[in-house]
């Protein structure tokens, strides 16, 4: 396991953001934290990227214990959910900023920028300040900026949530090539069973700070472990959602693959 | 940039919704709006005048009454160009000390979160609620010969009331929370998204501030500067009740004003109060450059 949490306990004023939190995910995995709001998933990302303390338990991430090690020192990439992006810099500026702390060269930096802007088509937009972009471009630049100091695991905290649902699927599609592609683990949160079920390996389901399963999504689908799981994952309705895109937009064959992706029997 | 790349850069801006040119509306020009609008303008314009400009003008008329060279032997007598550095001094200790105070105190009660949050904000208010003269006397009562800390004072020889650290507290007490007030909105409503990517990334407190947070709050902090100094400059309650009035030693412009005036040397007072006029209204230029500035940024 390249990460893996154990026997985490956190809470707020009282309020139970996790409870006995326990799960692992592989190394070269893109797993994603489902649940509905509330039930601790961005505090379990958060306590991964030290931005949060658990109480107890320990964080594990490629074998070394991190609960006391700054999130800078833990070889991640964390991308916010309003991507963050430094207003007054940019896109360049952004994508560089993590290289100039860690004192690269010159040289260095200028090369790794140019890989980068390429590596998400926007090699001419390198001058552009992140308030001139659309909702997808700056999760394309948040999500280079992450990956600039060439972290070993990737932090994402709802990026989809700021898109508009248009361009939504075209970016998630995209996201798992660029993973893919990249070959860097990570993990991200959603409360969005589609969007976990369509681009993760992995999908851990949360529920009031605790985890109630961790499996494929056929597993989740199939053999839903708890009675909120089977609640939560509406095998039905995500069926039938399925076929409706699929009538509306995608070839026979397409339905098919998609049918016996998401639950068929 | 080329022709054809400003064409699909104003393509993205505008097909991305996030168009920065806002159209500038004409104001609905409704025949019943119209007599309410020249009843507030008047409304306004004689409230100004009656209230502002008359007594400046009665300032300048009246120091001016007996001519230039009264004019300017007042203004550049001995004891107005002393309590004239005093009021500088003042106010520049007053605009420093506030400057790092309310960026350190914006900054913890914008990022941080503890208990006591709002007890602290509230604190940090109490200057613009409490009269300046309790606030004077508060002083007094506490770093006074018979005050609580007055035999410590004396027994290591350090002056505090009726002497220019005096003068100087009180100013930086009742402008304490100008900066603050300035930068606290603004940096709350930052978030701290943007310093925790930051922090992720390996960059330490100082670079986070300087090359995050403050770009962000540059034109807030200036602006809450020029109020700090503004009202620094005119303090006259708090001073007036610390200072003594000791001519020369711890007078201010604003207290000297006074003097003059209880002196039945009226043209002189007038005189000196011109040069505060002055002193506000430059204050009242650079305020306006600043949000200007600040608009044009946004």
């Amino acid at each position: 396991m390249y990460v893996q949490m154990e026997h985490i306990y956190k809470t707020f004023d009282g309020f139970h953001a996790s409870s006995d939190v326990n799960f692992g995910v592989e190394k070269g995995q893109l797993a994603a934290l489902l649940g509905p709001s509330g039930s601790g998933k961005t505090t379990i990302l958060r306590m991964i990227a030290g931005l949060d303390r658990p109480d107890s338990g320990e964080i594990m991430i490629n074998g070394v214990r991190v609960n006391d090690l700054p999130g800078s020192k833990r070889g991640i990439g964390f991308v916010f959910q309003n991507y963050a992006l430094f207003r007054y810099m940019t896109v360049a500026d952004n994508i560089a900023f993590g290289l100039e702390v860690q004192k690269k060269s010159k040289k260095e930096i200028k090369s790794r920028v140019e890989e980068l802007l390429e590596l998400i088509s926007m090699q001419d937009l390198g001058k552009r300040y992140p308030h001139q972009l659309s909702g997808g471009q700056r999760q394309r630049v948040a999500f280079a900026r992450a990956l600039a100091p060439n972290p070993q695991l990737l932090l994402l905290d709802e990026p989809f949530a700021a898109i508009d649902a248009k361009v939504r699927r075209e970016l998630r599609t995209w996201l798992k090539g660029m993973i893919g592609r990249v070959g860097i683990t990570s993990i991200f949160v959603t409360h969005d069973q589609e969007e976990a079920m369509e681009v993760a390996d992995t999908i851990i389901i949360t529920n009031q700070g605790r985890i109630e399963q961790v499996g494929t999504p056929d597993e989740i689908c199939l053999h839903p472990q708890t009675e909120f799981v089977a609640d939560f994952i509406d095998a039905a309705r995500y069926e039938a959602l399925a076929a409706a895109r699929v009538a509306k937009e995608l070839s026979y064959s397409g339905s098919q693959k998609l049918k016996s992706r998401y639950c068929s029997h | 940039m080329t022709k054809r790349e400003q064409r699909t850069y104003q393509q993205d801006i505008v097909g991305d919704g996030i168009s920065s040119i806002q159209k500038v509306r004409e104001p609905r020009r409704e025949e019943s709006g119209q007599g309410i609008r020249y009843l507030l303008i008047g409304i306004c314009v004689l409230f100004l005048f009656v209230m502002l400009v008359l007594p400046l003008i009665v300032v300048i008329t009246n120091a001016l009454r007996d001519g230039w060279a009264a004019y300017r032997e007042a203004v550049f007598d001995e004891y107005t160009v002393k309590a004239l550095q005093l009021t500088l001094l003042a106010a520049a200790a007053a605009v420093a000390v506030n400057t790092i105070f309310g960026v350190f105190a914006s900054y913890l009660l914008s990022k941080f979160y503890f208990r006591g949050r709002q007890i602290l904000a509230a604190l940090i208010d109490i200057p613009f609620s409490i009269s300046p003269v309790i606030a004077g006397l508060v002083f007094i009562l506490t770093f006074g010969n018979v005050g609580w800390m007055g035999d410590f004072l004396k027994a290591h020889g350090i002056k505090i009331v009726f002497a220019v650290p005096g003068v100087i507290l009180a100013t930086i007490f009742v402008t304490f929370p100008f900066v603050f007030r300035e930068l606290f909105p603004v940096m709350n409503a930052q978030g701290k998204d943007e310093e925790e990517a930051a922090a992720l990334m390996g960059a330490g407190g100082f670079t986070i501030f300087r090359r995050i947070t403050f770009p962000h709050i540059k034109w807030a902090l200036l602006y809450g500067v020029i109020l700090c100094a503004a009202r620094a400059l005119g303090e006259f309650g708090a001073v007036s009740v610390i200072s003594g009035h000791l001519r020369g030693k711890t007078n201010t412009l604003p207290l000297h004003v006074e003097i003059l005036y209880n002196e039945f040397n009226t043209t002189a007072a007038f005189a000196v109060s011109s040069v505060l006029v002055v002193l506000a209204v430059l204050i009242l230029i650079a305020r306006n450059v600043v949000e200007k500035f600040s608009r044009a940024k946004e």
